[in-house]
C-alpha cells in the first residue's frame, strides 16, 4: 500500500489504503460490521435455543414459505434496482436514477407490507392453531425477535433511501452518497437471505 | 466509469444467479433428503448467495482490501462465538 510513497519519496501526497472518497464507505462498513455481529449473535442464539429445545415445530409447516419466498425475491429485486440506480447516477442520468431508486424504495415498502400481513396472520390464526404463543414458546419468540429486528432495518432503509432520493434531487447528494446508502440496503438484503434460510427453510 | 456498460450486464447476471439459487434452495426442502444433507446444502447455498451480494452489489470484489477485512471480521467472530458455546451445547 505504501509503495507509492517509497517510490516517490513522499514528494506526492501519500497514498493511504483508502482514498478520501471511500472514507464514508469505510464508516458504513464499520457500522455494518457491528450490525452483522448483532444479527450474528441473534442467529447463533436462535440456533442454540433450537438445538437445546426438546420440541421444535417444522418452521416451513407453521410459517409457510410461499409468501416468504416472494419477499426474498422482492428484496433481491430491490437490491438490483439499487445498483442500477447507482450506475445510472454515475452515468449522470438523473431520470433513470429516480426511476430505479423509486423502485428500490417501493420494493422495501411492499416488503414491509407483506411482513405486516404475515405477522398479523401468524398472531391471529396460525400460532393459535398450533397452540403456540409469542410469550411462551421459543419458536415464536425467536421468530419475532429475528424477523422484527430485520424488519426495523428495512424500515430504516426505506426512510434512509427516501432521504437520499430527495437529497440527490435537491443537488445535495452525489453518486458517492448513493453508494454508501446502497451498502446499507444490500446488507439488509444479505441478512434476509440468511434469515430466510435459518428461520424458514432449515 | 469506463466499466459501467460491463457492470450493468454483470448486475443482471448476478440477479439471475441469485434467483436460480433461491429456487434451488426451496426445491432442496422438497426432495426428502436426509436432514443433515439438507442443512449442509441450504447453508452452503445461503452463504453462496450472501457472498454474491457482498462481492458484486456491495462491490467488495473491486474494493480495497481494507473493506474486505472489515467485512470478514464479524463472520470470524461468529465462528468463535459458536466454538466458545460448543461446551454448553454438548455438555459431558
Amino acid at each position: 500500500m505504501s509503495e507509492a510513497v517509497a517510490v516517490h519519496g513522499g514528494a506526492e501526497p501519500a497514498e493511504t489504503p483508502l482514498t478520501p472518497e471511500s472514507w464514508g464507505k469505510l464508516g458504513m462498513w464499520l457500522f455494518l460490521a457491528g450490525d452483522a455481529m448483532s444479527f450474528g449473535g441473534l442467529i447463533v442464539g436462535y440456533g442454540i435455543l433450537r438445538h437445546a429445545s426438546k420440541t421444535w415445530p417444522v418452521p416451513a409447516a407453521v410459517l409457510g414459505i410461499n409468501l416468504t419466498a416472494l419477499m426474498t425475491f422482492l428484496l433481491i429485486v430491490s437490491s438490483v434496482t439499487m445498483v442500477l440506480a447507482l450506475a445510472a447516477l454515475q452515468d449522470g442520468d438523473r431520470a433513470k436514477f429516480n426511476k430505479f431508486m423509486g423502485g428500490t424504495i417501493l420494493g422495501g415498502a411492499i416488503f414491509l407490507g407483506l411482513q405486516a400481513y404475515e405477522w398479523t396472520h401468524l398472531i391471529g390464526h396460525t400460532l393459535p392453531h398450533y397452540n403456540l404463543s409469542f410469550t411462551k414458546d421459543l419458536f415464536a419468540t425467536t421468530f419475532f425477535v429475528l424477523t422484527g429486528f430485520h424488519g426495523m432495518h428495512v424500515t430504516g432503509g426505506v426512510i434512509y433511501n427516501s432521504c437520499v432520493l430527495a437529497a440527490v434531487n435537491r443537488g445535495r447528494y452525489q453518486a458517492k452518497h448513493v453508494e454508501i446508502a446502497g451498502l446499507y440496503w444490500h446488507f439488509v438484503d444479505l441478512v434476509w437471505i440468511l434469515i430466510f434460510t435459518f428461520v424458514y427453510l432449515l | 466509469m469506463s466499466t459501467t456498460a460491463h457492470s450493468h450486464h454483470n448486475y443482471i447476471k448476478i440477479f439471475i444467479i441469485l434467483s436460480v439459487l433461491t429456487v434451488i434452495e426451496i426445491g432442496v426442502t422438497f426432495l426428502g433428503l436426509p436432514k443433515m444433507l439438507i442443512a449442509v446444502l441450504l447453508i452452503t447455498l445461503a452463504v453462496w448467495k450472501a457472498a454474491l451480494v457482498a462481492m458484486h452489489f456491495m462491490h467488495l470484489k473491486m474494493e480495497k482490501t481494507t473493506l474486505s477485512i472489515v467485512a470478514i471480521i464479524p463472520f470470524i467472530l461468529c465462528v468463535f462465538l459458536i466454538l466458545m458455546l460448543l461446551p454448553d451445547i454438548y455438555p459431558h
